[in-house]
């Protein structure tokens, strides 16, 4: 069953690879919201970064002015299952379907350039999806925040 | 992005500034290649110390840099790395890969 979520934002963008620092300036912020720690909020911001160039690159070939949408939802999760809790990020556009092979990264063992994008959003991400649905490609990913630690009570009580 | 570049006999320093990504790593690829295959500067010092974010684009245009200058006999060194780009090298395993230092005194030392 999918946890309750609410809708935090929905960006409408073009395949302009300048697009993308405002993305990243907007994404750090909804990640504040969420109450993510720093560096889970670098690697949202970087695995999202990165997808969208992916998009650029791989789905659009390069060419600007080419619809893409981003939507984050906030996931609320529910009172059994606390580390629910976290940002669900969908990435919609309507360039080539992705080779499913292309989707597996590279060895990093190789030093070359190249190929470390979808590397850097499956080590940051804790839900990866890819679908192809009515001719668009959809990247669903999902970071949960970490349980928090209990309260330790002081001594005596 | 920015860059300025402070140049000595036989070696730079590239001053970067602002955020590296798929937008502007290609300008980065062509002044880190221009000086390493065209130039043939024996040394040059990255000064990442107000780079912000880095892309696997960047990493990439970093990549393609070591590799040039490996087969130029030129050094290519890097220091005063952020938590974020620190973080997006150990993510790519290169840390050990490039020369780093923390900052430019330990660079021009080394």
């Amino acid at each position: 069953m999918q946890p309750p979520a609410e809708l935090l934002l929905r960006l409408y963008l073009e395949s302009n690879p300048d697009a993308l620092c405002m993305v990243r300036a907007t994404l750090q912020r909804a990640t504040e919201v969420v109450h993510f720690p720093e560096a889970d909020s670098r690697a949202i911001v970087r695995s999202v970064d990165e997808a969208l160039a992916n998009v650029i690159r791989h789905a659009y070939k390069g060419q600007g002015g080419l619809p893409i949408e981003v939507t984050c939802r906030r996931l609320f999760g529910d009172s059994e299952r606390k580390s629910s809790k976290g940002l669900e990020i969908v990435l919609s556009d309507a360039g080539i379907a992705a080779d499913p092979k292309k989707l597996r990264g590279r060895p990093l063992e190789e030093i070359r350039p190249g190929g470390l994008g979808l590397h850097f959003i499956k080590q940051s991400m804790d839900v990866v999806e890819f679908r192809r649905k009515n001719g668009r490609n959809l990247l669903r990913m999902v970071k949960y925040l970490a349980p928090s630690k209990p309260e330790e009570k002081p001594e005596g009580d | 992005m920015q860059i300025a570049a402070r140049p000595s006999p036989g070696w730079v320093i590239l001053d970067i500034a602002g955020d590296i990504d798929l937008a502007n790593s290609p300008a980065m690829r062509k002044v880190l290649l221009g000086e390493i295959k065209e130039k043939h500067t024996r040394k040059v010092f990255l000064n990442l110390k107000n780079v912000r974010y880095i892309d696997s684009s960047g990493i990439a245009s970093l990549v393609e840099g070591l590799k040039a200058s490996r087969d130029n006999g030129a050094r290519l060194i890097l220091y005063g790395l952020s938590n974020s780009v620190r973080e997006v090298m150990e993510l790519s395993r290169l840390q050990k890969i490039f020369e780093i230092y923390d900052s430019e005194e330990q660079a021009l030392a080394s």
